[in-house]
């Protein structure tokens, strides 16, 4: 019985050592990798509305809906140690109240064995664009940009941007709400 | 000795990454499947770095004690550094907005214990099995006791 648990200990012990220099290995072999591939984006519609902001605090704010294209090919990304991609489209501008605004107006996760290739067309926003306070109408610069979170087998966690975006103004004039 | 150098060994990574909690393990699903319950994450908490949408923070909610790991959706920065941010589950329906304090919309930097900034799957597991099966938990520090007496050599 003793050698049993002997050996049964050793065994264990010598398991857990080899998974741990799997997992370091992982580690340590793409941890410098860049992850970055060219993306194209492109806006085909903007619309802006004021109105109160029913997710959050209940103040009339600038709300924008934006229609949207996104070509990348994300192919080279994955590698042994990629387990999936957290895309975000992030829209990123300035107010008159806040120096620096980003909202995420749309996000995807890919997993490895997914279909790498993405070539989405007239896409509708996933989340609502509100403004905190009305910055967003007569902006000149709104800027959309396509990031992914680099999720690991194990290992870092890197926030990678595409290289890639596209800058918008949006609307000058509210559109206005029709009810019935 | 070991439980000075352990000790040493977590008080050193404290300063290092200048969060109190340098290491989490991950207690729900709300962040699948980038993350499972078992997980262990690695945080780090530099004032200086600038929190942007995409990061994954590790948060905890004013009057709770159990911190929650999201992904940050929206951010408002004002020009002398004053940021609120909301937060999301990757696998949750909705924004974070009804997990935070009744009348609270943002979260604020003052709330962050740390960012997510590596990953290692499945560790933490024993420590989960040793919240939820206390038996478990007694189970083990009697075999401990029970090795360290017998074992005199």
């Amino acid at each position: 019985m003793n050698t049993v648990l002997s050996r049964a200990n050793s065994l264990f012990a010598f398991s857990l050592s080899v998974m741990a220099a799997l997992t370091f290995g992982c580690f340590i072999t793409t941890a410098f990798k860049d992850r970055s591939v060219p993306v194209r984006l492109h806006v085909s519609r903007i619309m802006l509305k004021n109105v109160e902001d029913f997710t959050g605090p209940r103040e009339k704010s600038d709300l924008g809906f934006i229609n949207f294209d996104i070509t990348a090919d994300l192919e080279n990304i994955f590698d042994w140690n990629v387990k999936q991609l957290f895309l975000y489209l992030s829209a990123e501008y300035s107010t008159k109240n806040n120096a620096l605004n980003q909202v995420v107006l749309w996000d995807k996760i890919v997993l490895r064995g997914d279909n790498p290739k993405l070539l989405l067309k007239d896409m509708k926003t996933k989340y609502f664009f509100f403004d905190d306070g009305n910055g967003l109408k007569g902006n000149r610069n709104v800027t959309l940009t396509l990031s992914w979170n680099v999720v690991p087998n194990a290992g870092i966690l890197p926030l990678v941007t595409g290289s890639g975006h596209v800058s918008v103004p949006f609307p000058d004039t509210y559109e206005i709400m029709k009810s019935y | 000795m070991i439980v000075s150098s352990a000790l040493m060994i977590w008080k050193g990574l404290m300063v290092i990454t200048g969060s109190e909690s340098p290491i989490v393990v991950v207690l729900s699903g709300s962040m699948e499947p980038a993350f499972h319950r078992g997980d262990l994450l690695f945080l780090t908490n530099r004032v200086e770095d600038p929190i942007r949408v995409g990061e994954i923070v590790v948060f905890r909610i004013e009057g709770r004690e159990i911190p929650i790991v999201h992904r940050v959706l929206k951010i408002h920065e004002k020009q002398n550094g004053n940021i609120k941010f909301l937060t999301k589950g990757d696998n949750n329906a909705v924004d974070d907005r009804g997990l935070y304090k009744q009348g609270q919309h943002w979260l604020e930097k003052k709330d962050v214990v740390g960012r997510a900034r590596g990953f290692v799957p499945y560790i933490g597991i024993v420590t989960i099995l040793m919240n939820d099966y206390p038996k478990f938990k007694y189970a083990v520090l009697f075999l401990l006791g029970l090795f360290v007496l017998v074992h005199r050599e």
